[in-house]
């Protein structure tokens, strides 16, 4: 067992983690309060700033080794809240900040307020949710209290729900409701948890509760109620059936937002949870259920997504499946006396595995929404020629969908490399299998789309309406970084043991 | 059995019922009611957390009783969310129901980009 | 003592009746009001446990607001199409999920631990520095500010949300019908005489908040519950959305907070912390704009979407 972490000391450049969350929120007020195309001037505003804090937040922890804390209102928990940055914090609230600011550029064409107009339903709702799912997520990412926490998380389903129904069809309608009704299953669960922990510990900090929580049945009852809300919320099978209707019938640039990085906040938490604030507990059976949960995610998500005559659904499905390798993180990074390398390996296939997804998934539905509106259709029956008359966009949804299928050298070669070689060194070869399975599943969901794409028309495309090339170029750089991340792990390495006391002795620095 | 452990456990058996609504009805409306009746059982959970810790000469711990006023106002604007979604449902299409299979059977085949 | 649980044991008895009612009711309208007795009961039970703050804000968001606006929800879906009952193998599922939780929360209350942890001492140790008299209010603003400040912007995209449903071309205009104004109504009688004895009302349980139970959100509530009179009355009528004055309003509260917390930076050394001498005036300042800004963005919630069009 590892030594009890003891709480974290505020550190120079904690303010850091303060603007990281208030910057954005700051500028959800001026959003609403000033309106209009103000809306969209303050969100590009905000973008290049919020950014410049995720990368002094990541150079901070780089050059010091050490994970950025700081104590709201000068006051230490348990009676006060902290912030606290790890490495895998560092790294989510980087990819946070790229994936909104490239969408934010991406989404200019779409939600432009029209000339002649003081202010457009549409663009004011988006623009200022961009800033608001930002703000939520950075709570989500750098809170250390459980119910800063579940403020956060409901931040986050405030920000995402109504961008669902942003189009107002009866369909999408319906979709809103049932995510909503899911997100606030899950919130009451892991509430439920939350005040299980206040009662047994005196506290909801994760620092002081990874010295304090000892295994008993309370806590058992605690972590359950929470895993299981949180589940609800990340959309993990058997608790997946909001997600495709609802990421596949918001607008492109929201679709790619919800699954992308919304969904990863509610897992970003159960990592927190079981390795923070409960050390140990991937020891137990409940750890191979998680696994369990995650390949009925992968399988079942990638047969649908195989099914789909339409590629949004496609794409939304294809979530539901790679979300699944992200819980092979919990079976695989237990076991007493696991070999320190092994550890790292997990961390770094589920870190790169979260990061990879997020940007080949943005690119994904982004570029979908191109070539929905380059045709008026997204029948995949109807791709044949897109790959003529939209090069730039075919070529990026082939490049995201080589790191989903897990092909080298991408992101998603990487991380389920890594996840592999930890379970043959676990002598849990079932999830290597899994992986296997899971990739040819991927390649043929690919091909479905990317065949058709690449084969020349049978008639000639109806007129098509060619996209910006600036909207292109987007896309294809989301689609790149999915790719090159393949390329850096060790890198990436360095970052996640910062603050990671499962593997921070091991990283050379 | 004393005033905290009575409290507790009717927040157990509360908390229950409004699960029960949440997972069986299939009208959103009843689902809404069951989520306050769940957050309500929840909340008196965490009443009874603050009972026992009295102390100080307070009669309890102020920390649950602040965390339960916040919980109450979140729970209270999802609430009027879901009303909202709700209404407008009822008035596009003169029914509440989330019947996935209805809800596919009538998807218009376009893009939605 | 024997009294008194007595007491509590038939609270127990009607919060359990009414959350019985609420989910077996035949119709959404019945579930509803029972919903709103369940809130009041559990408002005299939070009152049983020495929580007073809560029981306000039980019996002004729980039963009052909430219940309010599923109450009325449940009128205006009236001629929604009945859905038939769960089918058995979903009630049988949903039988086990919620006994199983049931039991489980139950067993998690029996083995709670003694003696109990408890921040009470440590939150009365660091009252005095924030010169409130009340600790509840002392966690809201000042230890746990930021929880605050986050729930103030839950419900301003609460209430983006709500407009968001609004149809494009009516986007910017008022929320809801107009309400006739009937001299002779008894409504009239009451928007009249009620709002400047609710106003006061609700400026003093802001007021002794810093003190005694009481604060912005329950104050905020009852200013909203008188506005919404008025407007029911047909004496005043809901703001258009797109009105400078009445976004001000929404963000002034949170806007405030957030301002007093980064000039924390400044002059207290921290972000949320206040300044030695100035906590009370500061943070009297910050909940009297928060009760505004709550009191609009309660009453703008029950309003809905807009339905009218913008005005030119």
């Amino acid at each position: 067992m590892m030594a009890p972490a003891l709480p974290d000391m505020p550190t120079a450049g904690g303010f850091l983690l303060v603007l990281a969350i208030m910057l954005p929120i700051a500028g959800v007020l001026l959003q609403f309060m000033l309106g209009g195309r103000q809306a969209e001037r303050i969100a590009l505003l905000v973008m290049p700033a919020g950014l410049a804090v995720a990368v002094a937040v990541t150079a901070a922890l780089m050059l010091s080794g050490r994970p950025l804390v700081y104590h709201l209102g000068n006051l230490a928990p348990p009676l006060g809240l902290a912030l606290r940055a790890d490495g895998f914090s560092a790294l989510m609230l980087m990819t946070t900040a790229l994936i909104v600011s490239a969408i934010g550029l991406f989404a200019r064409a779409d939600f432009a307020t029209p000339t002649g107009t003081v202010e457009a339903r549409a663009p004011f709702v988006f623009w200022t949710l961009l800033l608001a799912l930002w703000g939520a997520l950075a709570v989500v990412f750098l809170g250390q209290d459980l119910f800063t926490l579940y403020v956060g998380l409901e931040l986050l389903t405030f920000g995402a729900v109504p961008l669902v129904s942003l189009d107002g069809r009866a369909e999408t309608l319906t979709a809103a409701l049932r995510y909503l009704l899911f997100a606030l299953f899950g919130s009451a669960l892991f509430l439920a948890g939350t005040v299980l922990f206040y009662g047994e510990y005196g506290t909801l900090d994760i620092a002081l509760l990874a010295t304090r929580t000892h295994p008993d049945t309370t806590s058992a009852i605690a972590v359950a109620m929470m895993t299981a809300g949180l589940l609800a919320k990340t959309a993990l099978f058997p608790f997946h059936l909001w997600l495709p209707p609802a990421h596949a019938g918001a607008p492109a640039p929201a679709s790619a937002l919800l699954s992308s990085l919304v969904v990863k906040g509610p897992f970003f938490l159960v990592v927190r949870l079981w390795f923070g604030a409960m050390p140990g507990l991937t020891d137990l059976p409940a750890a191979q259920l998680l696994g369990a949960l995650g390949a009925g995610a992968v399988l079942f998500g990638s047969v649908l997504a195989l099914c789909q005559p339409r590629l949004k659904p496609l794409i939304a499905y294809s979530t539901v499946a790679q979300l699944g390798y992200l819980f092979l993180m919990f079976p695989l990074a237990g076991g007493v006396g696991l070999p320190a390398s092994v550890r790292m390996a997990v961390w770094t296939g589920g870190a790169v595995q979260a990061v990879s997804h997020a940007f080949a998934k943005a690119a994904m539905f982004a570029g979908a929404g191109l070539i929905g509106q380059a045709l008026g259709h997204d029948r995949i029956s109807g791709l044949r020629g897109v790959g003529r008359a939209l090069p730039v966009t075919t070529f990026a949804v082939a490049f995201a969908g080589l790191s989903l299928m897990g092909l080298p050298p991408s992101g998603g070669f990487m991380a389920k490399w890594l996840l592999v070689r930890a379970s043959i060194a676990t002598a849990q070869w079932w999830w290597a299998a899994l992986v296997f399975a899971g990739g040819l599943l991927a390649g043929g969901y690919i091909f479905r789309i990317i065949a058709p794409a690449l084969s020349a028309p049978e008639k000639p495309l109806p007129a098509i309406r060619t996209p910006a090339r600036r909207r292109e170029v987007v896309v294809l750089a989301l689609a790149l970084i999915s790719v090159l991340l393949g390329v850096v792990p060790f890198g990436l390495t360095t970052l996640l043991a910062v603050g990671n006391p499962t593997i921070a002795h091991i990283v050379p620095r | 059995m004393n005033a905290e452990v009575l409290f507790g456990l009717a927040g157990a058996v509360l908390a229950g019922l409004g699960l029960y609504g949440l997972v069986a009805d299939p009208a959103p409306l009843r689902k809404l009611l069951a989520f306050n009746l769940l957050g309500g059982g929840v909340f008196l959970v965490f009443g009874v957390v603050a009972r026992r810790g009295a102390a100080a000469g307070l009669g309890g711990d102020p920390v649950p009783q602040a965390l339960v006023i916040t919980g109450l106002v979140v729970a209270f604007a999802a609430t009027a969310l879901a009303v909202a979604l709700l209404r407008l449902l009822f008035e596009r299409t003169g029914q509440t129901l989330l019947d996935t299979a209805a809800q596919e059977r009538t998807s218009p085949d376009q893009a939605d980009g | 003592m024997t009294m008194g649980l007595l007491l509590d044991f038939f609270l127990v008895i009607l919060a359990l009746a009414a959350g019985w009612w609420t989910i077996g009711a035949k119709d959404s309208f019945g579930a509803a009001v029972a919903f709103v007795a369940y809130g009041l009961v559990l408002a005299l039970i939070w009152v049983r446990i020495a929580a007073p703050d809560v029981a306000l804000t039980e019996a002004a968001i729980g039963a009052g607001l909430t219940g309010g606006m599923l109450i009325g929800a449940s009128t205006r879906l009236e001629s929604a199409k009945q859905a038939t009952r769960a089918g058995g193998v979903t009630r049988r599922l949903a039988i086990a999920l919620s006994a199983l939780v049931a039991a489980a929360l139950a067993l998690a209350v029996l083995g709670l631990p003694h003696p109990p942890p408890s921040l009470a001492a440590a939150a009365m140790a660091a009252l005095p520095p924030t010169g409130l008299g009340n600790p509840v209010t002392g966690v809201l603003l000042a230890y746990r500010a930021v929880d605050t400040l986050l729930e103030k912007v839950v419900l301003i995209l609460a209430l983006l949300g709500t407009w968001s449903l609004a149809p494009d071309r009516l986007w910017g205009g008022r929320p809801g019908r107009k309400e006739r104004r009937n001299a002779a109504s008894p409504l009239t009688l009451l928007g009249q005489v009620l709002p400047p004895i609710g106003i006061v009302i609700g400026l003093h349980i802001l007021w002794v908040g810093a003190n005694e139970p009481g604060g912005a959100f329950q104050g905020g509530t009852i200013l909203a519950a008188m506005w919404m009179l008025a407007v029911m009355a047909g004496l005043v009528d809901v703001p258009a959305i797109s009105r400078t004055w009445l976004r001000l309003l929404v963000v002034a509260g949170p806007g405030l907070f957030l301002i007093v917390g980064l000039a924390g930076f400044v002059v207290a050394g921290g972000f949320l912390a206040y300044p030695p001498g100035f906590a009370k005036p500061l943070i009297l300042l910050v909940e009297v704009v928060l009760t505004l800004s709550v009191a609009a963005i309660l009453l703008l919630l029950l309003a809905g979407p807009p339905e009218r069009e913008p005005p030119r």
